[in-house]
């Protein structure tokens, strides 16, 4: 019985933090966010050589066939750094999905891609789970797309769209399809970017070789796993700040760290911040090697990081006082990203309903 | 990452199996309040044969002398869990003095103590806390005057669980007045049957004398029955406070806890309606279970760094806090699926579980303030853990 990190995820964890502290720096952050580039390529480039984009890969196409836990490890590192990246789709959804339910062909074609960083996936799957908000949905029939899909991961400058369909379909579309249009919608997160794909009869391969249903819950919860240790990693850089700030400013001639005050604000981020890495690395354990509970426990861990991420950032802010609230310090994109993470791929509430649903104490929607 | 025990601890939870399936008819059905019943000492003594009490204290102090392995400690809980079998004893004696004794007692100490209180035989009770001395017990004014061979102790403690049933007493007293507080500390055990020592049942919210009040009237004791030395009080203190905060907030708890209010809330109605298929309460029910979960592999966590001898850091300070924190609030929650009938109490009709989620609502807070207060915990994790300053020491007047 072995629950921890094995000496190779602690040295994958040190380095993509030290490449991170390196390439993606705040003022590259900031750059990133100010000029609204859809991400960082130089960053992406950078993770790129490590193999980030092709840990979930099978081998045989390329990647490195990593656990999810492995991918939780980078995604709390990335939260950690804000980095402006896309990771949660292409390098995770994406290539679940298609690892997942992908024929040979679909396979072959994009899988190899994705591994090296050369190509960029989106996820278009909001409306499956998180509900359709505005009426949005996408149709499937005779092979092509029509509707809308909001909220699309990673989607601005995507190669490849994976997009999920109101009947809980999977469909591969291509970043260039004819009748495509993408509308950027901006968010208060500028370090991530959010789309919305309107399909106007567009061409669409559907991704039906393996067990659709199942490819779909995995792809979710993946997803769902990914934004709880990227609110992990966010969450802990916020208390660190925090630590630090009331370590330097001075107020009545002594530290603001040293009145209790503020140390129990810290003490209490931290003691509720702590048990949700448990829960993050189980749900991700779990993905892999207990498939019977995988998707209770992404659900958990996603709505319980998320309240507790809004819980952090909230607290964080407050014990920068003033400086917190401003563009200067920059502690506004660590809150903005905690914020965005909980918006996605189900919120709170949504999630603990579909969590006593499937133990049998709530009816399914 | 590997969750499996694998095949020697596998083999061994077998054994554990064998013995409960052969012994379960032996397990005693009544224990005693404060002092353990003889079926309980019966008991005692076969799970300490079998390696199933006392199981890492050495053979010649009357434990069963196995090498420390925290899994197989674990599956011997799993198992009397899932039997729904009681462990061992479980008292301030074994769990704080035996610990102490064995780390900082002498020879002919450990030889006279831990052995009749791992059988149950002497019943121990904790004389740390004053009425002027709690948070800050290291101000603690219970004075030992020197009179030839012996101390001569007068003084009160208080919140003494087990005062009233204890043989003996492990005490914090003031031997160096004029030292700096914590240097003038000794930590003293003595009998309780020693003149001039008054024990007063402490009623709390509950209703119930759950503590008591000690007080010592020139209660003279050998100066030979010290631990560790003359001044050296405060620092045997904190070895046994480590093992009390070892015992709060065991996870496994709320994990029971939590299935016994799924299945209130499958059971109670409202308007004939069940209280599960409320969503409002229901999506209490999933928060907490939200934190159960985290705490459960939390512990998970901290077994596998005690197990390779690694300090997890920050992950241990916050168990206390968050572990006392959950439990009250899944009592919370109970009382409030019961509605009206979650404050009935003492002898009313229609009290559920005999009243014990009222008691655990009030129980419980007292557990959060007792064995070191929320807010002490709460500067241990920022020192301790964050690395935060200490508040500055107000200036004399």
């Amino acid at each position: 019985m072995e629950f921890g990190l094995s000496e190779d995820q602690k040295l994958l964890q040190e380095s993509i933090r030290g490449t991170l502290e390196k390439v993606s720096p705040l003022e590259r952050v900031r750059k990133a966010a100010e000029a609204k580039e859809t991400h960082a390529a130089d960053v992406w480039s950078a993770l790129a050589e490590l193999g980030v984009p092709g840990m979930l890969v099978p081998e045989a196409h390329g990647g490195m066939e990593m656990t999810l836990l492995d991918a939780a490890l980078v995604a709390e590192m990335l939260g950690r750094a804000v980095a402006p990246v896309p990771f949660i789709a292409t390098a995770v959804m994406a290539p679940i999905a298609i690892a997942g339910a992908g024929s040979k062909a679909q396979q072959e074609a994009w899988l190899p891609k994705l591994a090296s960083g050369e190509a960029i996936a989106g996820v278009a799957i909001a409306e499956a789970a998180s509900g359709a908000r505005e009426g949005a949905g996408v149709t499937a029939s005779g092979g092509k797309l029509s509707g809308k899909s909001l909220f699309a991961l990673d989607a601005a400058k995507a190669d490849v769209l994976v997009v999920a369909d109101k009947a809980g379909g999977l469909h591969l579309v291509k970043g260039d399809a004819k009748g495509l249009a993408k509308v950027a919608l901006t968010s208060i997160d500028l370090t991530r970017t959010l789309t919305e794909l309107q399909f106007d009869n567009v061409e669409a391969d559907a991704l039906s070789a393996g067990d659709a249903g199942e490819t779909f819950r995995r792809t979710v919860n993946a997803g769902r796993v990914m934004l709880a240790a990227d609110t992990l990693g966010t969450g802990w850089a916020m208390i660190d700040k925090a630590v630090a700030y009331a370590g330097e400013r001075k107020q009545f001639n002594r530290v603001i760290a040293s009145f209790q005050a503020v140390k129990h604000m810290c003490a209490e981020m931290a003691s509720e911040l702590e048990p949700c890495r448990s829960l993050v690395w189980y749900a991700a354990h779990a993905f892999d090697a207990m498939p019977e509970e995988a998707s209770l426990m992404a659900a958990h861990a996603k709505a319980h990081t998320a309240e507790v991420g809004r819980f952090v950032a909230r607290t964080a802010t407050e014990v920068h006082g003033g400086m917190g609230f401003t563009d200067l310090l920059g502690l506004h994109y660590w809150f903005k990203r905690i914020g965005l993470d909980r918006q996605l791929l189900g919120s709170p509430e949504r999630l603990r309903h579909e969590a006593a649903a499937m133990q049998g104490w709530a009816a399914a929607d | 990452m590997d969750l499996a025990y694998g095949p020697e601890y596998e083999g061994f939870r077998a054994e554990v199996r064998d013995f409960i399936a052969k012994n379960k008819d032996k397990a005693p059905k009544r224990f005693g309040v404060a002092r353990p019943s003889e079926e309980s000492i019966a008991w005692q003594k076969l799970l300490i044969e079998h390696g199933y009490a006392a199981r890492t204290i050495p053979t010649e102090y009357g434990g069963y002398g196995a090498e420390p392995d925290i899994l197989k400690s674990r599956i011997i809980a799993e198992e009397f869990t899932r039997a729904k079998l009681p462990m061992g004893l479980a008292n301030q004696g074994i769990s704080m003095l035996v610990p102490t004794l064995l780390e900082l007692g002498t020879e002919e100490q450990k030889k006279k103590w831990i052995e009749p209180t791992l059988k149950g035989e002497v019943v121990w009770c904790q004389g740390y806390s004053e009425p002027g001395s709690g948070s800050d017990l290291a101000s603690l004014q219970t004075k030992a005057r020197e009179d030839g061979d012996d101390f001569i102790i007068n003084g009160q403690k208080i919140w003494t669980s087990t005062a009233h049933a204890a043989d003996m007493i492990f005490c914090l007293v003031r031997t160096e007045p004029d030292k700096p507080k914590h240097e003038g500390i000794s930590y003293l055990i003595f009998s309780m049957k020693t003149p001039g020592i008054e024990v007063r049942p402490l009623t709390t919210m509950t209703g119930h004398a759950e503590f008591n009040e000690v007080f010592f009237t020139d209660v003279r004791v050998p100066q030979k029955d010290i631990v560790a030395g003359r001044g050296q009080g405060w620092f045997v203190a904190n070895a046994t406070l480590k093992h009390e905060r070892g015992m709060l907030g065991d996870p496994n708890q709320a994990g029971t806890r939590l299935k016994e209010i799924v299945d209130l809330m499958h059971e109670e109605t409202v308007d004939g309606a069940r209280l599960i298929d409320n969503p409002v309460y229901r999506d209490r029910l999933m928060q907490l279970q939200a934190r159960v979960f985290a705490m459960q592999f939390h512990g998970l966590r901290l077994l596998t760094a005690a197990s390779k001898g690694e300090d997890p850091g920050i992950a241990r300070l916050i168990v206390k806090l968050q572990g006392c924190e959950i439990n009250h609030q899944l009592a919370a929650l109970a009382i409030d699926a019961l509605g009206e009938i979650g404050v009935l109490y003492g002898d009313s009709p229609h009290l559920r579980a005999h009243g014990s989620w009222q008691h655990r609502y009030m129980f419980d807070l007292g557990l959060i303030i007792g064995g070191g207060t929320a807010q002490i915990q709460k500067n241990i994790i920022s020192e301790r853990g964050l690395g935060m300053p200490r508040e500055p020491k107000p200036a004399k007047a």
